[in-house]
């Protein structure tokens, strides 16, 4: 970029103080409460909504201009991309699954955070936030959009893509990421910025998308990469108003100070729950290895993190108490993922394979105290079963937790070898949880919860069928029947990556690449 | 003190930029990664305009930095000359 900078005739501060300051007006014919409903009812109280300031000082002018820059650049290396076959470049085909996983279970909320942010920018009073929310607002459907436009070259070639959005709302596994935001754009306003500004984009982003972007650079995918960068650099701005949100509730009262603890235990709990996935990408699905899950928890949570908090203290506010369990959890995570992610592969629509050994033992290497002990004999008996024609898999339901969803998988803290059960009766009906923290967010707001679309429960009740499907007939197939509702394709779309189109495909492409056939 | 840190990606614009954000910072640590070149300095790091015009022989605007930036921690503040980021604890 050479960009001609003509000096202003405004210092960044008095333009941003022009730009969104003095925009807004006291009605005279409505009240205040009505234009704003749901500023109290959280129990936030807000005494000058001056006080917000985005500490970039963007204004919306200077927004345009470099959104627009960082959209010419990223186009044109996506058609650079396209125009060269890209997708013939990555390691090995087992990492287009990481692409089937983004588009189906992330790219999806970031339009929902796009709705979110426009909703709440409408909620708030002060101009300044509302300017804040409008920008993130248009982040985030640029990153649904680019990232759709990014990963259609995928779809041209390789299965399971073509339908993710219909995917994202109906698969088991995708009611995870799906339901976390759900609950964040239920909550009020105040709750939302909590849960998504500061909990997500703060404290979890960099878990999230830089294991993704340097995955698909250390693999060879440069569109990946050069998408991930684009909504990365808007990213950091999501971090910083992140941090800000904080600072400004907490400043403006100090009974604001408890609400907002409990919203972030809440909220790191139910985002480190979504990490899973990308701890098990990390783990198990590139094939070029960037860090490990416990590696990157170690530097993004624990240090950062650490520090934020420590600079947060001053304000009466700690660490998470769901960080002591997932430290305990960090040797464990990925590897209980993956196997079960490995048995339900029927049932998914990305495929799953076993580590060889070169990998397992780059697993050992990170994880010594636990991977040879506990997870290398199940990878090691399945690897062995599956060369016999004896590749497992699971065709039966597994039990969900209420609250993130997930399957009934973790163990107990501390104790690998036990899975962590936890339950609570609630008006005459049983609900299960994976952990002590899930239980207590479903007990913090019982009423919320019950009303989870669990899509194992779905299932039994007979919702996931297509329509006209009769369940009673003889040698009926459940697992044939839900797949068609997922409209996936059995034996292309799911199964073990060995015996995959796409494997045989990108041997043949990439062979005709190189070769003259 | 805390660590705070900076991301940039790895290419043309930023090469000059974390030249001079290591002028300005002798305590920054320069991580280069696959792709993105990543900055750690304990409790402050800071980046200025005027080292970088020396550097890259024209006028430059901070809020350019938001075109090649990764990510960020600690906290922030922009002016136009200098971009500023530190942890209070």
């Amino acid at each position: 970029m050479d960009m001609q900078v003509a000096r202003k005739k405004l210092g960044l501060k008095e333009r941003y103080a022009v730009m969104t300051r003095g925009l807004d007006w006291t009605p005279s014919y409505q009240k205040m409460e009505d234009i704003y409903p749901y500023m109290s009812y959280e129990g936030i109280k807000i005494h000058d909504w001056d006080k917000w300031e985005d500490p970039f000082r963007l204004t919306m002018d200077a927004y345009w201009k470099y959104q627009a820059e960082k959209e010419r650049k990223l186009y044109a290396i996506i058609d650079a991309f396209n125009q060269n076959n890209g997708h013939l470049n990555v390691t090995d085909a087992r990492y287009i699954n990481t692409v089937k996983l983004f588009i189906s279970g992330i790219s999806p909320l970031e339009y929902v955070a796009h709705r979110g942010f426009s909703h709440v920018g409408r909620a708030f009073p002060g101009a300044g936030p509302r300017v804040a929310c409008l920008m993130q607002s248009l982040d985030e459907i640029r990153h649904a959009q680019t990232q759709v436009h990014s990963i259609s070259n995928y779809n041209k070639y390789y299965n399971g893509m073509h339908d993710f959005h219909h995917a994202h709302d109906r698969v088991w596994f995708l009611s995870v990421p799906k339901s976390f935001f759900d609950d964040a754009i239920t909550a009020g306003p105040f709750e939302f910025m909590v849960a998504i500004g500061f909990s997500f984009e703060y404290v979890l982003t960099n878990l999230l998308f830089v294991p993704f972007v340097s995955g698909a650079a250390y693999n060879g995918d440069m569109g990946t990469m050069t998408f991930g960068f684009s909504a990365q650099s808007d990213e950091a701005r999501h971090m910083t108003l992140g941090l800000e949100v904080i600072k400004f509730i907490l400043e403006q009262d100090p009974a604001n100070v408890p609400i907002v603890q409990r919203w972030i235990d809440k909220w790191t709990w139910r985002g480190y729950r979504v990490l899973t996935l990308v701890a098990m990408m990390m783990d198990y699905m590139l094939p070029k290895r960037t860090m490990s899950w416990k590696e990157a928890w170690e530097v993004y949570f624990e240090e950062n993190g650490g520090a934020l908090f420590k600079d947060l203290a001053r304000y009466g506010i700690t660490m998470p108490k769901c960080a002591e369990q997932i430290a305990l959890e960090k040797d464990h995570l990925s590897h209980q993922a993956w196997s079960t992610f490995y048995n339900y592969a029927a049932a998914a629509n990305f495929h799953t394979w076993t580590p060889d050994e070169d990998e397992m033992a780059w697993l050992s290497s990170k994880y010594p105290n636990s991977f040879d002990k506990y997870y290398r004999p199940r990878m090691t008996y399945w690897r062995e079963q599956a060369a016999k024609g004896n590749r497992f898999y699971n065709k039966t339901l597994p039990m969900l937790c209420q609250t993130c969803q997930i399957p009934m998988i973790f163990t107990e803290p501390g104790d690998p070898t036990k899975i962590c059960y936890r339950e609570v009766d609630y008006r005459g009906e049983k609900y299960h949880f994976c952990s002590d923290h899930c239980k207590k967010i479903f007990e913090d707001e019982p009423e919320k919860y019950v009303q989870a679309w669990l899509p194992v429960h779905q299932i039994y009740q007979g919702n996931c069928f297509p329509e006209g499907t009769d369940p009673t007939v003889e040698g009926f197939d459940p697992l044939a029947a839900v797949l068609k509702y997922y409209n996936l394709e059995s034996g292309r779309d799911n199964l073990d990556f060995d015996i995959s189109e796409d494997k045989k495909n990108f041997a043949e492409w990439r062979g005709q690449a190189t070769r003259n056939i | 003190m805390s660590t705070v840190f900076i991301a940039l990606q790895t290419n043309e614009e930023t090469r000059q930029i974390v030249e001079a954000i290591t002028q300005d910072n002798p305590q920054a640590v320069v991580h280069e990664q696959p792709a993105m070149v990543k900055i750690d300095a304990q409790g402050k790091l800071t980046i200025r305009r005027e080292t970088i015009e020396a550097l890259i022989g024209r006028d430059y605007d901070l809020q350019e930095l938001q075109v090649n930036l990764i990510t960020i921690s600690g906290n922030l503040d922009q002016t136009d000359d200098e971009m500023v980021l530190y942890w209070n604890a």
